[in-house]
């Protein structure tokens, strides 16, 4: 089908939603109806939509294709009430014959998984009872957070409602220094705007940078809009996407782009020559700093993993930063693969064998201790550098505890040194 | 529908995991949840609070997590409705999707303290802080939304329509 002629340019947002809710044109701030293509829950929130929909007494999903359970949270159980959850989601699975259930040895963190089996792809609209759902925008689709009432009226319906969102245009000019990925441009990003400054907001990320930035760290980027309060962050697909998404869709790709003439709500421009690696400080990703200037801070533990950065790229990296190095006295380093592939493929490249000499732990893939849950917990006063997405108060464990926020390579370097490090310090 | 309330004041920025940590996600039971509500900002918070109090916050309220175990443990407090300068978006749906009442209004949360007395007229966004004496409009709530809360929440919402 051909899209007709339009009476308005539209920014890629609104183009898919437009798409979807069966209209010509949409315009931000408009209220739609719009089709989901995938609905997603996890075993900290499917169990509240799973009740919702037995109450309102509904018998059967939209699609069993396209309702998406992961169990990843908390998983492997890290407790009884834990265990008690995952069931409730893995017999509401087994009873709506669900195809997309994961657990076990199948499951990944869900935000890297997704996209890597093919789940979602370009042009969907996605709903996640997530708020890091926003992460498939770096596939050229519309993906957003909900909650678990959201989630299972799409159950139902395969619909959602929608605030058309404005669009806001990051451009990001010039080259990337050495150790600069996609999580410091996210992260320099929400520093210079603030944790509520593209509130309700669509970020679209672009200019020559991004075209040159492989699809992990594009994921990486999109993963953190909700940090800056978006509704969703979206990287228009090109010859990265396709080449990413080809060898993997499970359905047709549509690919969009903004129009030119498209309106933005305003338009932010970044020079990425002088863009450092970053580090959030506590208690919010907008506190900011270059690693260079953050001074010395004491570590006692690193985390490498999670939705943001637990991909191969993102072992890579480590790998490459810990090669021939020891992990400080004193610091406990928790590498945890986002998938059983990413799992696997470190395995086979050898990246294992890196972090075991280096006096690391490997997790199974789990959000594990990115929101608190399990496997690396901090305990009162302790300070940790992660990969992951937050760093609010008690967010990995003692309401004293700290968390700061960095790219795979500066939190490697980290474990290397025993406090915050350049990479430059461990690896040239 | 009017509500009246004793305050309950929050700054800005407060996260979900503030509102509900993720150390209690293990349950969806509102009773339980109750219990660890705010916990983390203010120890004791869920054994102060009485039925029909209200909570006045700055902007971004309920940012981070789309956890609907926040608003849930919220009004499981007995919280009648929250005012703030701004919420975070999947907070603020949530709130809608479940029946929790929301108002953003800055001159008002500028004003309150704790232990203010408020009436909140939800139809009219009409607030008024009784121990102060002054009134307040919040920023009208668009009519789909009105739609959703006075359908009883999303469910009621879908099911009116007759898709179950």
């Amino acid at each position: 089908m051909t899209i007709r002629s339009r009476k308005r340019p539209m920014t890629i947002t609104e183009k898919i939603l437009a798409r979807h809710a069966g209209l010509r044109d949409v315009w931000p701030g408009e209220l739609i109806n719009a089709k989901v293509d995938i609905a997603l829950g996890n075993d900290i929130t499917a169990p509240i939509a799973i009740e919702r929909f037995r109450e309102v007494g509904a018998k059967k999903v939209f699609n069993r294709n396209r309702v998406v359970l992961v169990a990843d949270h908390f998983t492997p159980n890290k407790d009884i009430k834990s265990a008690t959850q995952c069931k409730i989601v893995r017999e509401f699975a087994r009873e709506q014959k669900i195809t997309h259930y994961f657990e076990g040895g199948n499951v990944g963190v869900e935000h890297a998984l997704l996209p890597e089996k093919g789940i979602v792809v370009p042009g969907d609209v996605v709903i996640g009872a997530d708020s890091h759902t926003c992460t498939y925008g770096a596939l050229g689709a519309f993906a957003t957070g909900v909650g678990s009432t959201d989630l299972a009226a799409a159950m139902i319906t395969g619909e959602a409602w929608f605030k058309v969102p404005e669009s806001v245009k990051f451009v990001y000019h010039g080259r990337l220094n050495r150790w600069v990925s996609g999580k410091d441009l996210i992260l320099y990003t929400i520093g210079d705007i603030g944790v509520d400054g593209a509130l309700y907001k669509a970020m679209e990320f672009t200019g020559e940078v991004i075209e040159s930035l492989s699809m992990d760290s594009r994921l990486a980027m999109c993963n953190m809009a909700i940090e800056a309060g978006a509704k969703s962050g979206i990287v228009a697909p090109d010859g990265v996407t396709r080449s990413y998404v080809e060898k993997r869709a499970e359905r047709k790709p549509r690919y969009f782009a903004s129009d030119h003439g498209a309106q933005y709500e305003s338009v932010r421009e970044y020079d990425c020559t002088k863009i450092e690696p970053q580090v959030a400080l506590p208690h919010l990703p907008e506190n900011t700093k270059n690693v260079t200037d953050v001074g010395r801070i004491d570590i006692d533990q690193v985390v490498i993993g999670s939705c943001t950065n637990g991909r191969i790229e993102d072992m890579e990296t480590a790998a490459r930063v810990l090669k021939g190095h020891k992990v400080a006295r004193n610091v406990r380093l928790i590498v945890i693969p986002a998938t059983p592939a990413i799992y696997q493929e470190s395995l086979r490249r050898g990246y294992f064998d890196t972090f075991l000499q280096a006096g690391a732990v490997i997790s199974p893939p789990t959000c594990g201790p990115c929101l608190g849950g399990h496997m690396g917990i901090l305990g009162p006063g302790e300070r940790a550098v992660a990969t992951t997405n937050r760093n609010f108060v008690g967010r990995m464990g003692d309401t004293t505890s700290e968390v700061y926020l960095t790219n795979p390579a500066v939190a490697a370097a980290s474990a290397v040194k025993g406090r915050i490090a350049h990479p430059d310090e461990v690896s040239r | 529908m009017k509500l009246k309330g004793k305050v309950w004041k929050f700054g800005a920025d407060i996260d979900t995991d503030r509102i509900i940590p993720a150390r209690y996600l293990n349950t969806s039971d509102p009773k339980e949840l109750a219990k660890h509500c705010m916990e983390d900002e203010d120890p004791g918070f869920s054994r102060k609070v009485r039925a029909g109090d209200i909570i006045v916050a700055d902007k971004n309220f309920g940012c981070g997590s789309s956890r609907e175990h926040a608003p849930i443990a919220i009004k499981a407090a007995g919280i009648s409705c929250i005012v703030a300068k701004s919420f975070a978006r999947i907070f603020y749906r949530n709130a809608f999707n479940m029946g929790l009442p929301i108002l953003e209004c800055s001159e008002a949360a500028d004003d309150a303290r704790t232990g203010d007395i408020l009436e909140v007229d939800m139809s009219t966004g009409e607030i008024y802080n009784v121990t102060r004496k002054k009134r307040y409009e919040a920023r009208p709530v668009p009519p789909f939304m009105q739609e959703l809360v006075s359908a009883g929440g999303l469910m009621k919402w879908i099911k009116k329509r007759g898709f179950v």
